[in-house]
């Protein structure tokens, strides 16, 4: 038997855990229903003050948890399918699809001529990257083939998106080109929350289900079959959950990167390590990172105007850094 | 429940790994399957379990075809232990204990109290209790193997499929684990294990099915299975089975030119 101590315990009781965090979630919208540059409150007061609590804090705010939680949900479920920590929405495909959907929108003028065409584009494009993924990958070959799909098919829509900015002859459509790649929560009207609302909660009802399978995983594949597992199955309801949740989310902000990554990570531990647990908590946990950053930029604004992308790529980068120390302090021997 | 191999064809690839396999474990029994490397142990196992297809013939739980099953009455009465000790995240033990309950959880159900009972009395079996708090990740690879043999317990299974579970273990603690897999073979419960420790099949088991070229080439007691003629035809050695202190000794001399 070991001589060495029984470690410190960092799991929290998961109703505990998912309290916490749903209080934070709903701390962090009021928060951001509350500030923004004409002031703090919740409009302040006269037609003028409705008109920005409607208009323009309160899609602001329920985009940001909406598409906060989706990223955490996908980054969490994917990390758990291909019990890799580092794997990200991103990696199978469908954000670079939705964004090149957006960007050709803009390229063709089409954003011009309608007004819902940058979402729509975006929801097309993660559409087609959703079928091009799952007809690459094909039903069995476990992990890896998913991986190999997704970054075929994002490598493709960056190639694609470099060529639409490479040969726009219009100023102007290139500079919304690229700050369509960096992801933003600001002026989106409530017509395009309802657009995209249904399909992310379509997503992350199909996500939470696969939390059993997750768990089952942990023990490798031969194992998780022999506890009545159906592998195939959770393979196309996480394609299909992403690439609804983070590819109608992304049809609408941009691409946000990072969170879906960082947010599950640093959770695991809280959740202890259990994959199906970290999926409600990593849920929650973005949506409430993603609209706290969200305020942060609004305080900022008077002196910077910083896209939502372009922060938590600030933030990622830094926590990168963080990642390979600990990792390497961990392995030192 | 009793587990039976008739005319068993396995392809894996384009290679037909199990060919016409005939064989049987029975209830009460701890059933071994040897066989030099490459033979189709863990083929079979896995066919057993349900995770290979037969190509041929037929795998069957109490007179069923395993594809007969409904995948969670079958994860109910027969749990499998793969050969690699795989843990992917740094659960404790007592979550990893806890995910054989998987096939009795509603979905979204927490635990209940038959699951709290049901992984207190697999950790118990395998004298893991105290072990219970810590991170799996930690453990030495004979702990390692006794929790996970405590999840496949608690899965309340009434037949084990275990794959190689002492390789890789010191002396002490494959002789603790056999011991283990024994007194659960006593309680009624059908066990098999895969192996290449001939004296630990001839020591512990009450049945042997030696393995070679995708068939069974011999069948039932250790004594009866073990012989120098099968032996020799099986690995391609010549070998001696001894009883030393009352304990039967498999003792390989030297390959066969």
């Amino acid at each position: 038997m070991s001589l060495l101590p029984a470690r410190a315990r960092t799991d929290i009781a998961p109703p505990v855990l998912l309290g916490v965090l749903a209080a934070a979630v709903a701390a962090a919208f009021l928060l951001s229903l509350a500030v923004g540059p004409s002031g703090f409150g919740f409009g302040p007061g006269g037609e003028a003050g409705a008109l920005i609590f409607w208009e323009i804090r309160l899609p602001r705010a329920i985009l940001g948890a909406l598409v906060g939680a989706s990223l955490g949900l996908a980054g969490a479920a994917l990390q758990g399918y291909l019990r890799n920590p580092l794997a990200e929405p991103g990696l199978i495909g469908v954000s670079g699809g939705a964004a090149l959907g957006a960007v050709l929108a803009i390229h063709l003028g089409l954003a011009q001529l309608v007004a819902l065409a940058l979402p729509i584009g975006g929801l097309i494009g993660a559409g087609v990257a959703m079928l091009a993924v799952v007809a690459l990958a094909g039903a069995s070959g476990g992990p890896v083939t998913l991986i190999l799909a997704g970054l075929a098919v994002s490598g493709t829509a960056t190639a694609l998106i470099s060529l639409a900015l490479n040969l726009s002859q219009n100023p102007f459509a290139t500079v919304e080109m690229v700050f369509w790649t960096m992801g933003s929560l600001a002026d989106r009207s409530l017509t395009q929350v309802w657009l995209a609302a249904p399909l992310m909660l379509a997503g992350m009802g199909a996500l939470l289900l696969v939390g059993r399978a997750l768990d089952a995983l942990t023990l490798g594949e031969d194992a998780a079959r022999s506890l009545g597992v159906d592998l195939v199955g959770t393979r196309w309801i996480i394609v299909a959950g992403i690439a609804l949740c983070v590819g109608a989310g992304t049809a609408v902000t941009g691409v946000i990167g990072f969170v879906g990554l960082l947010v599950p990570h640093v959770l695991r531990p809280f959740a202890g390590h259990r994959p199906g647990l970290l999926l409600p908590a990593s849920a929650l946990a973005a949506a409430a990172f993603l609209l706290i950053a969200d305020v942060g930029l609004r305080l900022a604004q008077p002196w910077v105007e910083l896209r939502i992308g372009v922060l938590t790529a600030l933030i990622g980068a830094p926590f990168f850094v963080w990642l390979v120390l600990k990792t390497r302090a961990e392995l030192a021997p | 429940m009793r587990i039976e191999a008739r005319g068993l064809r396995v392809a894996l690839k384009s290679r037909e790994v199990l060919q016409g396999l005939d064989a049987a474990a029975y209830p009460g029994q701890l059933t071994a399957i040897i066989g030099p490397n490459g033979a189709g142990k863990t083929t079979l196992l896995k066919a057993f379990a349900g995770l290979l297809a037969p190509s041929g013939g037929a795998a069957l739980i109490d007179g069923r075809t395993v594809a007969d099953w409904q995948p969670r009455a079958l994860a109910q009465a027969l749990a499998y232990l793969p050969q690699e000790r795989i843990v992917h995240w740094a659960l404790t033990v007592r979550a990893v204990v806890a995910l054989g309950r998987l096939p009795y959880r509603p979905l979204g159900a927490g635990e209940s109290a038959a699951d709290a009972a049901a992984i207190e009395a697999a950790l118990a079996a395998m004298d893991a209790a105290h072990l219970a708090p810590r991170p799996v990740l930690e453990l030495s690879g004979g702990e390692r193997a006794r929790v996970l043999v405590a999840r496949a317990l608690a899965q309340a299974p009434r037949a084990l499929l275990a794959d190689e579970p002492a390789a890789g273990l010191d002396p002490a603690h494959q002789l603790t684990l056999f011991r283990h897999l024994a007194a659960l073979a006593a309680t009624g419960r059908t066990v098999v294990v895969a192996l290449h420790d001939l004296s630990l099949a001839a020591r512990f088991c009450h049945s042997i099915i030696l393995v070679h070229d995708g068939r069974a080439i011999a069948a039932g007691a250790p004594q009866d299975v073990l012989t120098p003629g099968h032996l020799a035809a099986a690995y391609g050695i010549t070998a001696r089975y001894h009883t030393l202190d009352g304990v039967p000794v498999v003792l390989p001399v030297d390959v066969l030119p």
